[in-house]
């Protein structure tokens, strides 16, 4: 067992190109084991409802909450997307809404419950209050927590023991990851969006191509993109396999971050900037693998399967168990078609669709809502939809610029911030049978409802799904 | 934790990859308490839409099992609902990172091996985690590779905070160097 201190850099050399990976874990090792695993310093810890395991894990240890100023606490797992004027009325979801206010308030936690304007889901609202910051290493008990690696930090999913562990001693012991570095050159077609790159990276590297692996997204057409499109691409880093995805944090980063509540400020904004601007990996860097892809190649995609790697782009076909090179690929395609109630070599572009889910922590923000809007604006939707905003704050902004006219207009409902239809914990669920267009980052089988068979798609791809009733190539409509 | 040293007993073979945590256990069940028991939850939707699915609750301790077993969500009651129906062990040429971690915080041993469905097709196993081998019935012993820590604190039933506090004055030694941008601005 070793000290950290004077050996976090290893056999490297002080001088040694490193990667945005390599410098964040470095400053976070509090004590190195000989294998590598090390305790790492937790800057943020956010809890949601779910999180009542790892509380009731603290409790019975008879522990108390190390840091609860570093701790956040939001409620979006089960929180109904009905107007919020109506009481919760599932007795059990009310309660675990009701059991995070309590722990909150027991162990000194801000939290934000279903009258604040801060509400909203974990990765869209830590981003929004400035809690999310570059360098730092931020955890929560959902997968998805890879999103805030948009700003550069390292940010991954815990199970609830490791939630309890956090709580308890604000760090996590973590064998060290490998890298992989995901290089996208080239600049994207119109009407193909951050979703579209993510979903062709996991249908390119598989659903545990980056299994043990932290991803670096990086090249000018992730360069190009805000901040809300970096973190669509960083959400989804786990339907690749790997734990955390982030991007080097850079102008449009700090840009974004500037002024948020709990940012820094003054003579702290200046230090941060100072840390922040080196922390990009150096040139010449060693990633332990390399993937590239042109921006250029990605059209709209559309998953067909169970699996998000069952991804393709709207123009080709279901593939044919008949033509996969061995039985293994044979039974897994038959199956999934068989789940989804898919023939195989049906055109992807209109297989008719029952409803509409736009939302989830991966595309809930307001450019996602624009993005759907703008092909909404002045049709009406042939299927039912809900439209969910990630946040208040997004919601109130949504409002602000009419957005939530064009939906309601056009049929769509418009609903309370929460995690909703993607995970169907709140009682949105997807009837048995019914086939979802959904901007969510799942479509395993039961994922948003017994039966429930998912097509994930960007925002103006399932905008276009609710006017047609069908699957449709956005470039054709728009 | 109970510790976990060998294990001999009934092999359940599920065959397929990409078995995520909605299906291990779906999401309407997470918000039940772990007191009542999760084993009723395990592969709920799958045992009630497949007549022959091959894993029940209760009936075998070691589950064999396709590539990137437990992927998807990062729910511990995945491992719950695993763990109260009675399985100890999970075999398997790959696993979700999360599963794997929140596995071994509950005392259930992961163990990654190239081709398991296919090697470990057989009515029982010897799991020794001590040795890292696994027996098949004719004898034939497979090594696997486990990592060190991991396998020290399952041997042990270790309980993990109680490990990290023994390094309190390295962790209040970090804490005190935290810059102040680091903290969160009063908002």
């Amino acid at each position: 067992m070793l000290g950290s201190r004077d050996l976090r850099r290893g056999k490297a050399g002080l001088s040694d190109p490193r990667t945005l990976f390599e410098k964040i874990w470095s400053t976070h090792e509090v004590v190195r084991r000989d294998d590598g695993t090390a305790l790492l310093w937790i800057d943020r810890h956010l809890v949601h409802e779910g999180s009542f395991h790892g509380f009731a894990m603290l409790d019975h240890s008879g522990r108390t909450l190390r840091r609860p100023d570093l701790t956040f606490a939001v409620a979006d797992h089960y929180v109904p997307s009905h107007p919020r004027s109506q009481p919760i009325a599932d007795a059990e979801a009310a309660g675990l809404v009701a059991t995070l206010r309590d722990n909150a308030a027991r162990h000194g936690i801000a939290h934000y419950g279903l009258d604040s304007p801060n509400q909203g889901i974990v990765h869209v609202i830590g981003p929004e209050l400035g809690l999310t910051l570059p360098g730092q290493v931020l955890v929560c008990g959902d997968s998805h927590t890879a999103t805030h690696g948009a700003f550069g930090s390292l940010a991954f999913g815990i199970g609830a023991s490791e939630v309890a562990h956090v709580l308890a001693t604000q760090s996590l012991w973590q064998r060290r990851p490998k890298t992989l570095r995901i290089t996208v050159d080239g600049t994207l077609h119109r009407h193909v969006a951050a979703k579209d790159i993510i979903l062709a990276i996991i249908a390119a590297i598989g659903t545990a191509g980056a299994t043990g692996h932290v991803i670096e997204y990086a090249g000018p057409a992730i360069r190009a993109l805000g901040m809300e499109a970096r973190m669509t691409i960083c959400n989804m880093s786990i339907e690749a396999g790997a734990r955390a995805g982030m991007v080097a944090p850079d102008d449009i980063t700090f840009a974004w971050i500037s002024g948020r509540p709990h940012a820094p400020r003054g003579a702290d904004w200046e230090a941060a900037l100072a840390v922040w601007r080196a922390l990009p990996s150096d040139p010449g860097a060693v990633f332990d693998r390399e993937v590239r892809l042109d921006a250029a190649d990605i059209a709209p995609m559309v998953t067909w399967g169970t699996s998000p790697e069952a991804a393709l782009p709207v123009t080709a076909r279901v593939p044919d168990p008949d033509a996969a090179p061995d039985a293994t690929a044979r039974q897994r395609i038959a199956s999934q078609l068989a789940y989804m109630g898919l023939e195989p070599n049906t055109p992807l572009d209109g297989v008719a669709i029952d409803r509409v889910f736009i939302g989830s922590c991966t595309n809930a923000r307001l450019p996602d809502l624009r993005a759907a809007a703008a092909v909404l604006k002045g049709r009406a939707a042939a299927i039912p939809g809900l439209v969910v905003a990630g946040s208040v704050a997004v919601k109130r902004a949504a409002e602000a610029e009419g957005l939530d006219r064009i939906f309601t207009d056009a049929g769509l409902t418009w609903g309370e911030p929460g995690c909703s239809m993607c995970v169907g914990m709140n009682g949105d669920l997807v009837a048995p049978g019914a086939r979802c267009a959904s901007t969510s980052n799942r479509n395993f089988e039961g994922r948003q409802g017994p039966g429930a068979r998912t097509h994930l798609m960007s925002p103006a791809m399932a905008a276009v799904a609710a006017i047609t009733g069908r699957i449709t190539d956005v470039r054709r409509l728009a | 934790m109970t510790p976990f040293t060998t294990l001999a007993g009934a092999v359940a073979l599920l065959d397929r990859a990409n078995i995520d945590t909605d299906q291990i256990i779906p999401a309407r069940f997470l918000r039940k308490p772990r007191s009542a028991g999760y084993d009723n939850f395990l592969f709920h939707d799958l045992l009630t839409r497949e007549n022959a699915f091959p894993v029940r609750p209760h009936t075998a301790p070691i589950l064999v099992a396709g590539d990137n077993f437990g992927c998807g969500s990062s729910r511990e009651g995945a491992v719950y609902a695993l763990a109260d129906a009675g399985i100890r062990c999970v075999i398997a040429p790959s696993f979700g990172d999360i599963f794997a971690s929140n596995a071994a915080k509950n005392g259930l041993l992961t163990i990654v091996l190239a081709d398991a469905p296919a090697r470990l097709g057989v009515a029982s196993l010897t799991v020794d985690l001590p040795a890292q081998t696994i027996a098949l019935p004719d004898g034939t012993l497979i090594a696997f590779e486990i990592d060190p820590f991991r396998k020290h604190c399952l041997v042990e039933g270790l309980d993990d905070i109680g490990l990290t506090l023994l390094h309190g004055a390295a962790l209040a030694a970090h804490e005190a160097h935290l810059p102040h941008w680091s903290l969160p601005a009063k908002g």
